[in-house]
């Protein structure tokens, strides 16, 4: 069990509910993360995802529960956990490439200021906005802002990348285009990434494994949905290999029928589900792989 | 089509011209009367010297004065230049001491919701007052006329800059925080790096209201201790019932104000970001 890169073992949050008693948002939150996995948690409004978000972050803090990643309790915030917040969170008053040479900074105080500056115009480079480096976030798109946003939690090589709701903000076309970035710059360094999306297909074209939440109060996380698809994967072929369709449909059935009521295994931990394993295929491996030759050839 | 700015020019001018003339006839009239007897002469004479002084002599006045403004005659007669720069030296002495104490105060009643709840109630009491009413006090205490109205300038200039700094630092996006925070920035860097400009635009906003207030004070306080200074000159010129000496140097404290203002807001302009 201690093997894992990060451990969250029994969380929950209570808030005063406003009337004098307790609000309990979730409770006994078990999972684990492996190092350069991409999980996603998708779960109705309001059931606490950006709650276990902060609280990974080391920005907010549960009521019970304990957080180790690498064998250490999660005190506070650190460098080594970086947060893309929904609203991007850049400082305006600083240039896209200043917003970048600032966490750059932070994240290694000793580097020289040419070398602060040549990490953070590379990443800025593989979102690509390095055409407008020196404009201030208020002259850039909503789109614009998001890509130095994540540029900027790349550019520091956290251990662990949280990601809250980063695409909720812009209209389908930029969010599909911004998706690409995110792919493109996480197949480059496969980092660690946990992040919440109301979007299914945002979920399945980028995650290794679904979390599903329950509906609040008491929310749980229930499900853990496993996505058998290689990487790298393309938002235009995705489609047509057939465990995309299987996991979508378990996905939306879970989202509509049964989130009220779905409860994780006996002790805690969301349930695995191989939605594109489960059926009568004989092996999901043998199915996934023999339709990503396909997308090569139609990509 | 002129560009609206020329046009503003032209009826800016305009009016101006028009209100000087009209002065500038209405002070004359009575010259224009002729034939006075001696006893007619003599009065007139004196009404004279009660009279608004026509623009053109507040002209030509301004003339002589600018073109000497530093010239020191002794202690009832010094350049209008003289006499502003010592209250200008003691609005920038007092200002400068106020706010040295308040960016740093409102800094931490602004991040300490502790120190907000325990200094509001004095910041509530203190403000309210004239700043002239601490005059004695401050004569007593000092006993430096000077210093006094150094002091004056301090306490009315401390209230905005403390109450916008406390605001602009306790306004600061929650988000931009917490960035600073997952940066591991310590306090005094996060202070630096984020808080301060972030606040930056509300303190500015603070310190022109300050800066404008002790501008205003300072003639007033100049008035009561006397010895240099613009208020004074006011004053002075005043008893000496030198109507043109008194419109001149009302306009030059309109001007040196309207350039403090000037000054404070291009450096608003500086550290101001749209989000
Ligand atoms: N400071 C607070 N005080 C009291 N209740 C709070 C507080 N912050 C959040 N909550 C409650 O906790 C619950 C979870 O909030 P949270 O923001 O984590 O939801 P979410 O799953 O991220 O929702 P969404 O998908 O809409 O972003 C909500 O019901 C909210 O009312
Ligand atoms: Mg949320």
């Amino acid at each position: 069990m201690s093997k894992s890169f990060l451990e969250v073992d029994g969380l929950s949050k209570v808030y005063p509910d406003g009337q004098g008693g307790d609000l309990t948002v979730f409770e006994d939150i078990r999972f684990s993360l492996e190092k350069g996995e991409f999980v996603c948690i998708i779960g109705h409004s309001g059931c606490g995802k950006s709650t276990i978000l902060n609280v990974l972050a080391g920005l907010d803090e549960a009521t019970e529960g304990n957080l180790v990643m690498n064998g250490k309790e999660v005190k506070g915030p650190s460098l080594e956990r970086g947060v893309v917040f929904q609203n991007y969170s850049l400082f305006p008053w600083k240039s896209a490439l200043k917003n970048i040479t600032f966490a750059v900074q932070a994240r290694w105080p000793s580097w020289s200021k040419e070398q602060v500056r040549e990490h953070s115009e590379r990443y800025l480079k593989m979102v690509g906005l390095d055409h407008a480096m020196h404009r201030k976030p208020s002259q850039l798109s909503g789109g614009m802002r998001q890509r130095v946003s994540i540029a900027r939690a790349f550019a520091t090589q956290p251990e662990l990348l949280l990601l809250d709701e980063p695409f909720g903000a812009l209209d389908a076309l930029t969010r599909g285009v911004i998706q690409d970035e995110l792919v493109k710059i996480w197949e480059e360094t496969r980092q660690t990434v946990f992040m919440i999306t109301h979007d299914v297909d945002e979920a399945i074209l980028l995650s290794d494994r679904i979390f599903l939440m329950s509906n609040g109060p008491n929310a749980r996380i229930a499900e853990s949905v496993s996505v058998d698809m290689p990487h790298p994967r393309a938002r235009a072929t995705i489609f047509q290999n057939p465990s995309y369709h299987k996991v979508r449909d378990y996905l939306v059935d879970f989202l509509v029928n049964r989130s009220s009521t779905a409860l994780p295994e006996k002790d805690g931990t969301p349930k695995v589900i191989s939605p594109a394993g489960g059926d009568s295929a004989p092996t999901p491996d043998d199915d996934s792989q023999s339709a990503s030759p396909a997308h090569a050839v139609n990509a | 089509m002129a560009s609206l700015n020329v046009r503003a020019a032209v009826v800016s001018i305009t009016f101006l011209i028009l209100v000087l003339g009209m002065w500038e006839m209405s002070a004359q009239a009575p010259e224009a009367e002729t034939a006075m007897t001696e006893y007619e002469r003599l009065m007139g004479g004196a009404d004279q010297e009660s009279r608004v002084p026509p623009p053109s002599k507040v002209i030509a006045l301004a003339w002589e004065e600018l073109s000497n403004p530093f010239y020191d005659a002794g202690a009832n007669d010094k350049g209008i230049g003289i006499q502003l720069a010592y209250s200008i030296y003691r609005v920038l002495t007092g200002y400068l001491a106020a706010m040295a104490i308040a960016l740093p105060v409102g800094f931490l009643i602004g991040m300490s919701p502790l120190m907000y709840k325990a200094l509001n109630p004095y910041i509530q009491v203190l403000r309210p007052i004239s700043p002239l009413a601490w005059m004695p006090l401050a004569l007593f205490i000092i006993q430096d006329s000077d210093a006094s109205a150094i002091f004056v300038i301090f306490i009315c200039s401390i209230w905005p800059m403390l109450l916008n700094t406390a605001f602009g630092v306790a306004n600061v996006r929650e988000d931009w925080i917490n960035v600073a925070r997952t940066h591991e920035l310590g306090p005094l860097r996060t202070a630096l790096t984020v808080i301060l400009p972030a606040a930056a635009p509300t303190i500015l906003t603070g310190m022109r209201i300050s800066i404008g207030i002790a501008w205003l004070v300072i003639v007033a306080a100049e008035m009561l201790v006397g010895g240099t200074g613009i208020g004074y000159y006011v004053w002075n010129e005043w008893n000496n019932l030198d109507l043109a000496s008194v419109i001149f140097s009302i306009l030059m404290i309109g001007v040196v104000g309207m350039v403090l203002d000037l000054i404070l807001g291009r450096a608003q302009r500086l550290v101001e970001y749209k989000e």
